[in-house]
């Protein structure tokens, strides 16, 4: 019994994570329709700066949300509407687009990755959070993993929330549906792009910050982040915010069972899960 | 991205090429061994280049991929340098490559392009973890000695490798199954109507590019004499062989080349001492490109006054 | 046996069925129109026909054999081709190459360069575009540029020609010139089944006229009975 809980709940503690950077991506791609490769090195940044505040002015991660949130929003915010709003003026179709906005999307990755090697090297960096042992049901897992689960959830809710309920969101899931009608009908088209592309580097961030609690961050860690953002976000079906959230923890437990056995092989039970998808069902779970 | 005609620039081209040929093929007899080791990585720069144009350019399909038939042209110069000879190891490197992309091209080119981008770019770290995984567990041993081979030899075979890409990017571009790649770029669905098997063009095409970047893998991999999976699978070659050909310009046949030379001289220049620097420039050199010069390099050899007008001239 | 025989098709798309139980057949030397509101599954049906949409149940056959689910390069080359309502031209091609490419892959047998070019030239030629050879396609008016896709599906040799809205904006002098060109290619051996909105062209060329209307078949027959059918008047009047 004991290692199906163990297995379960680490299985959840990470879906959450991935939840959140595939929610991130799906908000950038189903909606604004870019294909940001760079999702990963905006995770990247908010785990290295949570760590950089605390190993300077030993600020709470959690109250480094409050700095990287915002600042990942506007960061986003800003290049969706400087590089991304320029690449769709000039592409002749929406295939155009997406190729365009995937190679701009590359070029980023390398400027901000490079621009953080510059900044903190190439170290790999970690600090200790919370890391107190809880009792869950006869099996020990830290606190900082426990908060990390307990986060996503309500951040991931509450977004749902904001998406269902507020004039915003759904502005924003007009757009995502038929942005010609939604620009006849009052919404402001390249705003709200440009809102879902800052969202989504926002809780790229947000996990990044997470992330940081529980594991050590390094300045190439997006990669590897992004690879999984697409496996969720094809699993959950492209273009489906809700489908992302609940692909995330599919993923998350598969991958935990998976560790059980074997925990360097987890990416490559992920590519299989990918492959199998493309072979049998490309539309994800709540694919359109 | 779409790509024209080939155009001719008058006899003059052909002649260009000829003495280009013949002077990169006599490099070793005049130039010192340092000019020779540059000229060869500038040269690799344009296989990576030319290769995921071949496929890339006219289909529209962004491979991300390019780092991993490169990492497993390397690993098959690393596990079968020391049981076969050169031309061996470079062909069978070739073949594996080829396979790999059929078999990724198989899976994902009947689908959306946007799939073919996300798998193609989870490639490099899936192989690189696979391999990682087998030698913590199976060999025991990070990462493989390579045979050594002189720089002169990796010279030739190089230069041989691009000479061969070269003419096969050509010929293709002039044939019908150029002619059906162009299609596919200006409209896959129309393409298919009009008796294109669209599926079995772009997935061949799309392996073929891959066998050029295996076997210069295998080749420069004897430079190195040691290897191990994080030097092997670098995304940094998927990205320069996609930067250095939009930069150049995608609508000639010469623009990429032009492309991967300036950038490749670039990084003879900056990679040693600042390497962090030379990647961010060419991130933001990318950027620019295809913010304000969308057609690259080329574009500006456009507005000069020897452009020739493009009229009816239809491919044979 | 018909040319094109349609039996029991279906297609859905989530809840909504696009096409419901269509019967229908087309026979050789045919000039057959579909007519229909908007939204009425006439696109559809013909992207079930040529193979870019499989149905969910129901059978297609050509000459006599069944090529349900068959892939649109595989329909092409039986001798089934089609345009498109919204215009897939190849637009940074020139209408030569549009039509070249046509001719090359379009069709089975392998011709020499020479034939190649003349066999364009006859194809421009007859759908009047010989003008404009070398004009990129994208710069062409939209009713140029589906001449350029009638002489590209002509390029395969069809047996069947599939038209999806040829008429669409043009002036009633551009429209008696399509309607000319539509009965050209009938008189040139090839069977047609049109989709068209224009009412007058529809009734001057085709010989039958099919009327669909939310995904089903509700008419059938000469332009004369479909004119005075109080069944497809009510439709067209009563949406």
């Amino acid at each position: 019994m004991q290692p199906i809980i163990e297995v379960v709940i680490s299985g959840l503690l990470v879906g959450g994570l991935y939840a959140l950077i595939a929610m991130g991506l799906s908000l950038q791609y189903g909606v604004a329709r870019v294909l940001n490769v760079a999702h990963g090195e905006f995770i990247m940044l908010g785990g290295m700066t949570t760590w950089a505040l605390y190993m300077a002015f030993h600020i709470n991660p959690l109250l480094s949300l409050v700095v990287c949130g915002p600042a990942a929003f506007a960061l986003g915010y800003a290049l969706h509407r400087t590089v991304y709003t320029r690449v769709l003026a000039s592409s002749a179709s929406p295939g155009a687009f997406e190729s365009n906005s995937l190679l701009a999307s590359f070029g980023l990755l390398f400027i901000i990755q490079n621009l953080a090697l510059i900044a903190w090297g190439a170290d790999t960096r970690a600090y200790s959070y919370l890391a107190v042992p809880v009792d869950v049901a006869g099996v020990l897992f830290g606190a900082n993993r426990l908060l990390t689960l307990g986060s996503a959830l309500v951040i991931g809710v509450a977004f749902y929330i904001f998406l269902a309920r507020t004039r915003i969101g759904k502005a924003i899931r007009a757009a995502a549906q038929d942005p010609t009608t939604a620009a006849l009908m009052g919404v402001n088209i390249n705003s709200v792009l440009a809102l879902c592309f800052g969202l989504g580097a926002a809780l790229a961030a947000i996990a990044g910050m997470l992330i940081s609690i529980c594991y050590p961050v390094t300045a190439v860690m997006g990669i590897h982040y992004t690879v999984i953002a697409m496996i969720v976000v094809v699993l959950g079906g492209l273009g489906s915010i809700p489908g992302s959230f609940i692909g995330g923890f599919v993923l998350g437990l598969i991958e935990s069972i998976v560790s059980y056995f074997e925990p360097a092989l987890t990416l490559a039970a992920n590519y299989l899960i990918f492959a199998l998808l493309l072979l049998v069902k490309p539309t994800g779970i709540m694919g359109r | 991205m779409r790509t024209g005609r080939v155009s001719w620039v008058g006899l003059r081209t052909p002649v260009l090429w000829l003495v280009l040929l013949v002077a990169m093929g006599t490099l070793s007899l005049y130039a010192s061994a340092y000019t020779v080791i540059m000229v060869a990585n500038i040269l690799l720069y344009v296989i990576l280049t030319m290769s995921w144009v071949l496929f890339s350019a006219p289909t529209g399909y962004i491979s991300l991929a390019t780092a991993a038939f490169f990492g497993v042209g390397i690993y098959t110069a690393a596990i079968l340098g020391e049981q076969l000879p050169l031309p061996l190891v470079i062909l069978t490197a070739g073949l594996a490559s080829f396979c790999l992309a059929a078999l990724v091209g198989a899976l994902t080119l009947r689908l959306k392009g946007v799939y073919f981008a996300f798998f193609t770019f989870g490639l490099v770290e899936l192989i690189k973890h696979l391999l990682l995984w087998y030698e913590v567990n199976v060999t025991g041993v990070r990462g493989r000695f390579v045979v050594f081979a002189d720089n002169v030899t990796i010279y030739y075979v190089i230069l041989g490798i691009l000479v061969i890409l070269l003419l096969t990017s050509y010929l293709i571009r002039r044939s019908r199954i150029g002619l059906a790649l162009q299609s596919i770029g200006e409209g896959e669905d129309a393409a298919a109507h009009i008796g294109i098997n669209v599926s079995a063009v772009k997935t061949i095409v799309f392996a073929l590019s891959a066998v050029f970047v295996g076997a210069a893998g295998a080749a420069m991999a004897t430079r190195w004499t040691y290897v191990d999976p994080y030097m092997a699978f670098d995304y940094l070659y998927s990205f320069t062989a996609v930067a250095m050909a939009v930069f150049g310009g995608l609508g000639r046949f010469e623009g990429p080349i032009l492309g991967a030379v300036v950038f490749a001289f670039l990084r003879e220049l900056l990679i040693t001492r600042f390497p962090y620097v030379y990647m961010l420039v060419m991130g933001s050199v990318l950027v620019v490109t295809i913010l304000y010069l969308p057609q690259g390099l080329v574009q500006l050899a456009q507005m000069s006054p020897w452009r020739r007008s493009r009229g009816n001239r239809e491919p044979a | 046996m018909s040319l094109l025989e349609v039996e029991g098709v279906t297609k859905h798309f989530g809840g909504l069925a696009a096409v419901s139980g269509v019967d229908l057949r087309v026979d050789e030397g045919e000039v057959v129109g579909l007519i229909g509101p908007n939204g009425a599954g006439k696109t559809t049906l013909f992207n079930l026909l040529s193979g870019a949409l499989k149905p969910n149940s129901g059978a297609v056959r050509f000459r006599g054999e069944d090529i349900t689910g068959l892939k649109p390069h595989q329909i092409c080359r039986k001798g089934l081709a089609r345009t498109f309502q919204s215009v897939k031209v190849f637009g940074g091609m020139s209408v030569s190459q549009n039509v070249l490419v046509g001719v090359v892959f379009g069709d089975r047998s392998r011709m020499s360069a020479k034939q190649t070019g003349e066999e364009v030239a006859r194809l421009l030629e007859f759908v009047g575009l010989s003008a404009v050879g070398g004009v990129p396609a994208k710069d062409l008016t939209l009713a140029n540029q589906k001449r350029v896709e009638v002489a590209r599906a002509l390029a395969s040799k069809p047996e069947l020609l599939l038209i999806d809205e040829l008429m669409a904006g043009l002036n009633p002098t551009e429209v008696a010139q399509a309607m000319d060109l539509v009965a050209a290619i009938g008189e040139r051996g090839t069977t047609v089944l049109i989709i068209e909105h224009v009412m007058k062209a529809i009734m001057g060329i085709c010989g039958r006229i099919i009327v669909f209307h939310h995904g089903e078949k509700i008419a059938e027959g000469t332009p004369q009975e479909i004119a005075t059918s109080r069944t497809v008047i009510e439709v067209y009047l009563g949406e």
